[in-house]
C-alpha cells in the first residue's frame, strides 16, 4: 500500500483501516444487496415526495417567466392580477428585497459567482423569473399571471459563447452587485475563467515525435429527473419556517435560503423527503425561496411544482462546451504533453460554472501520465438557459475529447488504442498531477492513486464484450459494425470540502437509530449507509432504522454531489458506529463486574447482536439497553461522528461498445455496451450495478438523441419529452455490468464512489465505435442520423472526387 | 359534478369539477402512487388500470372514468401483501428513486394480464412509454421476466 503524498496533511489518520480485499469475504452486511430500506413503499406507491402532502389553506404558486432573451423590465402592472378571485400574494422585483446570491448548492462559501437575485429589474433568458402570484387553487394562480402587465425594453441578445466574448457583445450581467472568484469578469460576460500549466508545457510539445490538436463540442443536456422541482412550505406552531423541498442539499438549502430571506438559521427547518431523482438539477436553490417567502407574507401554507416545460426550460442543464484538445506524443507511444481548451456556456447566470469546468480537466488530464499539462478554461454567460451540475459534472464533456483523442492519436501511431491507453494510463502509486492546482475554487490536497485496477477493468470489459472480434465486424455495405472503447476516472467528494455525519443510539430491543444529514435522493444512500452501521455493530441491516436530511434532527451533511455520500458520510457512520460498539463493551464489562462475574474488558468482541466473552458468555444489545435505561450505571448508549477526506480516490472504468450504423439512415443502434468499472469495495453490488446502468444509458441519450434546440430568439424548441427525446426500454443494447474489486484504504469497508463515472463514458466510446464502423470521426454530440447521414454524404463526395 | 366509479375495488362517489384529471381526483383522495411527471401523456408515472387497460390519468378526465373501475398501485398490493410485480421490483433493485415504479408495475400488470409469459421484447415495448431516469430499464425489465417466469402476474388479484 502507498504512503499519502508527503506534504499532505496528517496522512495516516485519514485512513479508517488498513484492509484488503482478503478481508471482504468477512463481511457480514457490505458486500451483499439487501431490500433496499425504502423500496418496499415505493414500489407500493406510498406517498412520500415533497408533493404527497396536502396542507389545509395551502396556497398554489405559479410563474410568470421572461418571454425575451434579453429584457430590463420597464413596468410590472398587478392589479388587474390581483383582482382575480382566491390571489393572496403576488412577488416581483418591486416588492422583494434584492440580495445577490447564486443557486448553485455548495459549500460556504460557494465558489460561483454571485449574479442571481430572487427577482430582478432585468431578464436575461426566455424562460428566466418574472414574477410569481400565490392563489387559492392553481387555476387562480395561473389566471392572474396572464394578466400581469409587463412593459419590457428588449435589449439585444447574445446566444453564442463565443460572440459573447467578442467586444461590443452585449453584457449580460451589467448590475454592480454580481461578483465572482478571481477570472470572473462580467464586463467581457466571463462567468469564471482559469489557466493551470503543470511542467513546462512549450518544452513538452517541442520535443514530442507527433503533435495532434483536434476541437469537439458538446451539447446542453436536461437532467429528466422524472419527480420536477417540487417545494411546499408551513409555519409550524412555533411560528418556525419549515421546507419540505426536492433536494440535494438540505443544508445549503437552509443556509442559503436564511440569507437572502433574512431569517435567521435557527428560524428554518429543511426538510427531505423522498427525492424523484436529481442528477445535479437538485443540487440548487431553485425554487423554494418563492413558496418560502409566500408563506413568510401570508403565514398560510404554500406550494410550488414545476411543469415540465419549465423544468426543462427554467431549472438547470449540462453546460454545452467547446473544447479543444492537443497531445504531444513520442513514437513509441508515450505521452508528454496534454493540453486542453474548454470554452463553456452556462447561460444567463452562472452557476457551478467554476467548478463544473475544473472538473472537465480535473478528472480527464491526469488520466494518463505525461511530462506536462496545460488547462486554459473560460465559462462565459449567454442569453440561453442555465447550465448547473449534473452527474459527471464537467466529466462527461471533457471524455468525449479526451477519448476521441486518444483513438485518433493510436491511429495516427498505427496502435491498438486499448494498448495505446495502457500503455499511458496511470496506476497506483501514481500522483494525481493537477490536484493541487485544480482545487474547489482554492487550491486542492496533493492526491496520489491507491486503489487503481484500470487494467483490470480493460482486461475484463474487452473479454466481456470479446474485442478479439472486432476486426471481423462487418464494415461494407448500408449496415456497418464497429466497436469503440474509453477509460474513465472520477473522484469520490470533494477533497478537503465534503463533509459528513451521523449520530446514532442504542433502543431496548437492540435496534439502532441512525440519523445521518446525507440525502438519499433515489441513490440508496440510505441503505448502504445502513449496511455500513450494521457491519460495524453486527447486526443485521433490519436493526437500523435510518432517518436522513432533516435540517432540525439529523446532523449536517454537504449534500448528495460529487459522488460523497458513501465515500465521506460511510466514514462518519462508520466512526459513529465503533463508538457504539465501543460503549456496548464497556457497558457490558460493567454489567458482567457488577453481577459479581467480572471479565478482561480487552478481549469481548461483538457479534450477532450481542457482546461476547472468550468463555462463551454473552449479553444481547437488548438485555445491555434495558439494563443502562433503567437498572445500572444508566445511560443512553450513543455517539456521532464526523467525517472529511483529504482525499479523493478516483474510480476507474472502461466501457466497451458494439453499435451498427445505417449508412442510408444515418442511425445508429447500440448493440452491445460493457461497463467494467472499479468501485473499491461495492458495499451494496446491486445498486452499483444500478448506478452504472442508469448512468450509462442516460448518457447514451446524451451522445445519441437528447438534442435541445433555440429558436433564433433563444426560445427553447424541445421543452418536452415528446420533442426532447431519452432513450427508453426500446433502445436500451445489451448490457454488461461488471464491478471489479478493489479495495481503497480511505473509503469505508474499501469503498470508493461510483455514482458520477457511468456518465463519462457513454459519449466518447459509442463516438469511437462509430468511427470504427464507417471510418468517419465525428467530434461532437449528439450523434443525430442528420450529423451521420451529412458526414457519410461528404465522405463519399470525397472519395469520388479523388 | 358528482361521479360514481369504481375505485380499487370499492364504489365512491366523488366530487369532481368538469375539467378534473384523474390523477388529481385520485391524489386529491390520497392516492398518491399515482405520480405527475409530465401531464401530457408522455411519461407514465399517472399510469392507472382503467377497466384492465393502462391509461394516462393525467389525459383522462375524472368524468371519462364514471361508471368505470379504476386500479392505481395501491389496490395491486399492500405491505402485508404486495402484488408479485412489486415483489419482484424490491427484490430486483429495480427502484431507485422510485416515482416511475408504480406506472411501471401498472404498465407491466396489465401486459401480464392478457399475456402471461411475455418475450423480452414484449416486456422493452409495455415498458416504452415509461422513462425513467435512473435504472436503465436494465432491472425493471429483469424484474417483469422475473414474475412472467414464474406466470404469477397473470393471475388476476
Ligand atoms: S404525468 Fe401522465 S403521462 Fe406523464
Ligand atoms: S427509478 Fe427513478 S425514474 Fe425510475
Amino acid at each position: 500500500m502507498n504512503k499519502p503524498i508527503a506534504g499532505a496533511p496528517d496522512g495516516e489518520a485519514w485512513d479508517t483501516g488498513a484492509g484488503s480485499l482478503g478481508e471482504v469475504d468477512r463481511y457480514t452486511a457490505v458486500g451483499k444487496s439487501p431490500e433496499r430500506v425504502d423500496a418496499m413503499k415505493l414500489a407500493l406507491g406510498k406517498g412520500t415526495y415533497a408533493d404527497d402532502v396536502a396542507l389545509e389553506g395551502m396556497l398554489h404558486l405559479k410563474l410568470l417567466w421572461s418571454p425575451h432573451a434579453h429584457a430590463r423590465i420597464v413596468s410590472i402592472d398587478t392589479r388587474e392580477a390581483e383582482k382575480e378571485p382566491g390571489v393572496r400574494c403576488i412577488l416581483h422585483h418591486g416588492n422583494v428585497a434584492r440580495i445577490p446570491y447564486t443557486t448553485a448548492g455548495q459549500g460556504h462559501p460557494e465558489p460561483s459567482p454571485y449574479d442571481t437575485f430572487i427577482f430582478d429589474r432585468k431578464v436575461r433568458f426566455v424562460g428566466d423569473r418574472v414574477a410569481c402570484v400565490a392563489a387559492d387553487s392553481p387555476e387562480a394562480a395561473a389566471r392572474a399571471v396572464a394578466k400581469i402587465k409587463v412593459a419590457y425594453e428588449v435589449l439585444p441578445a447574445v446566444l453564442d459563447p463565443r460572440q459573447a466574448l467578442l467586444p461590443g457583445a452585449p453584457v449580460i450581467h451589467d448590475e454592480p452587485e454580481a461578483t465572482g472568484l478571481p477570472g470572473f469578469d462580467k464586463a467581457r460576460n466571463i462567468a469564471a475563467a482559469m489557466e493551470v500549466d503543470h511542467g513546462d508545457v512549450d518544452a513538452a510539445f517541442a520535443r514530442a515525435d507527433l503533435v495532434l490538436e483536434r476541437a469537439y463540442s458538446v451539447p446542453y443536456q436536461a437532467h429528466c429527473a422524472l419527480e420536477p422541482h417540487s417545494a411546499v412550505t408551513w409555519l409550524d406552531e412555533d411560528d418556525r419556517l419549515v421546507v419540505r423541498v426536492a433536494t440535494q442539499v438540505p443544508f445549503h438549502s437552509r443556509r442559503i435560503l436564511a440569507r437572502i430571506l433574512e431569517v435567521p438559521v435557527q428560524r428554518i427547518r429543511v426538510v427531505k423527503p423522498r427525492i424523484g431523482g436529481g442528477f445535479g438539477g437538485k443540487q440548487e436553490i431553485l425554487l423554494e425561496d418563492l413558496p418560502a417567502l409566500v408563506t413568510l407574507r401570508t403565514r398560510r401554507p404554500a406550494r410550488l411544482v414545476l411543469t415540465r416545460a419549465e423544468e426543462i426550460v427554467s431549472s438547470r442543464l449540462r453546460h454545452p462546451q467547446l473544447l479543444r484538445w492537443k497531445s504531444g506524443v513520442m513514437k513509441d507511444g508515450r505521452l508528454v504533453a496534454q493540453e486542453l481548451e474548454v470554452l463553456a456556456n452556462t447561460g444567463a447566470y452562472g452557476a457551478h460554472a467554476l467548478t463544473v469546468q475544473t472538473c472537465t480537466a480535473g478528472k480527464t488530464l491526469p488520466l494518463y501520465r505525461a511530462e506536462a499539462y496545460r488547462f486554459l478554461m473560460k465559462t462565459v454567460y449567454t442569453n440561453l438557459p442555465v447550465a448547473g451540475a449534473f452527474r459527471g459534472y464537467g466529466g462527461p464533456q471533457g471524455f468525449v475529447a479526451l477519448e476521441s483523442h486518444m483513438d485518433e492519436l493510436a491511429g495516427m501511431l498505427g496502435m491498438d488504442p486499448v494498448e495505446f491507453r495502457r500503455r499511458n494510463v496511470v496506476g497506483p502509486g501514481d500522483e494525481n498531477a493537477l490536484a493541487q492546482a485544480l482545487g474547489e475554487g482554492k487550491e486542492g490536497p496533493p492526491q496520489r492513486f491507491r486503489s487503481c485496477a484500470m487494467q483490470e477493468c480493460i482486461d475484463r470489459g474487452m473479454a466481456a464484450i470479446d474485442w478479439a472480434r472486432r476486426p471481423t465486424l462487418p464494415r461494407t455495405g448500408t449496415v456497418r459494425r464497429g466497436m469503440g472503447m474509453s477509460c474513465l476516472m472520477h473522484g469520490s467528494g470533494i477533497p478537503g470540502v465534503d463533509m459528513g455525519s451521523a449520530r446514532v443510539k442504542l433502543n431496548e430491543d437492540g435496534s439502532f437509530n441512525l440519523h445521518v444529514g446525507a440525502t438519499d435522493i433515489g441513490t440508496g444512500s440510505d441503505t448502504i449507509l445502513s449496511q455500513i452501521a450494521a457491519e460495524t455493530l453486527a447486526v443485521p441491516v433490519g436493526k437500523i432504522v435510518i432517518y436522513s436530511s432533516d435540517t432540525d434532527h439529523t446532523p449536517f451533511d454537504t449534500g448528495a454531489y460529487a459522488s460523497s455520500t458513501t465515500y465521506i458520510t460511510g466514514v462518519s457512520v462508520k466512526k459513529a458506529c465503533e463508538g457504539v460498539r465501543r460503549q456496548l463493551e464497556d457497558a457490558a464489562a460493567e454489567m458482567w463486574r457488577h453481577g459479581g462475574d467480572p471479565c478482561d474488558r480487552a478481549a469481548l468482541v461483538v457479534k450477532d447482536g450481542a457482546v461476547c466473552r472468550p468463555d462463551g458468555q454473552r449479553l444481547s444489545y437488548a438485555d445491555i439497553c434495558l439494563s443502562t435505561f433503567y437498572t445500572h450505571d444508566q445511560h443512553q448508549i450513543m455517539d456521532h461522528g464526523s467525517h472529511m477526506s483529504f482525499e479523493c480516490p478516483p474510480p476507474f472504468a472502461a466501457h466497451f461498445a458494439e453499435v451498427e450504423v445505417d449508412t442510408e439512415t444515418g442511425g445508429v443502434k447500440v448493440l452491445k455496451y460493457v461497463a467494467a468499472t472499479d468501485c473499491g469495495v461495492a458495499i451494496h453490488p446491486k445498486s452499483c450495478e444500478g448506478q452504472t446502468e442508469g448512468g450509462c444509458v442516460q448518457a447514451m441519450g446524451y451522445a445519441l438523441s437528447e438534442d435541445l434546440t433555440f429558436d433564433a430568439a433563444g426560445r427553447t424548441l424541445t421543452d418536452g419529452f415528446r420533442h426532447y427525446k431519452q432513450f427508453s426500454s426500446l433502445d436500451l443494447p445489451e448490457f454488461q455490468t461488471i464491478l471489479v474489486p478493489s479495495f481503497e484504504p480511505s473509503g469505508p469497508y474499501g469503498a470508493k464512489s461510483v455514482s458520477e463515472i457511468p456518465a463519462d463514458g457513454p459519449g466518447p466510446t459509442l463516438l469511437n465505435a462509430i468511427a470504427d464502423a464507417i471510418g468517419i470521426r465525428i467530434r461532437e454530440l449528439p450523434i443525430t442520423p442528420e450529423k451521420v447521414r451529412r458526414a457519410w454524404l461528404a465522405k463519399q463526395a470525397e472519395e469520388a472526387r479523388s | 359534478m358528482k361521479i360514481e366509479l369504481k375505485v380499487n375495488g370499492k364504489d365512491v362517489a366523488w366530487d369532481c369539477a368538469p375539467h378534473e384529471f384523474l390523477t388529481e381526483a385520485l391524489r386529491r383522495h390520497g392516492l398518491l402512487g399515482t405520480k405527475r411527471g409530465c401531464e401530457s401523456g408522455d411519461c407514465g408515472a399517472c399510469s392507472v388500470l382503467l377497466d384492465g387497460e393502462e391509461v394516462p390519468s393525467c389525459l383522462v378526465l375524472a368524468a371519462q372514468a364514471a361508471g368505470h373501475e379504476v386500479t392505481t398501485s395501491e389496490g395491486l398490493g399492500d405491505f402485508a401483501a404486495p402484488h408479485p410485480l412489486q415483489q419482484a421490483f424490491v427484490d430486483h433493485t429495480a427502484i431507485q428513486c422510485g416515482f416511475c415504479t408504480p406506472g411501471m408495475v401498472i404498465a407491466a400488470k396489465a401486459l401480464l394480464d392478457v399475456e402471461p409469459r411475455p418475450s423480452e421484447h414484449a416486456v422493452r415495448e409495455c415498458l416504452a412509454g415509461h422513462p425513467c431516469r435512473c435504472t436503465g430499464y436494465v432491472k425493471p425489465i429483469q424484474a417483469v421476466l422475473a414474475v412472467a417466469a414464474t406466470n404469477a402476474g397473470g393471475e388476476a388479484r
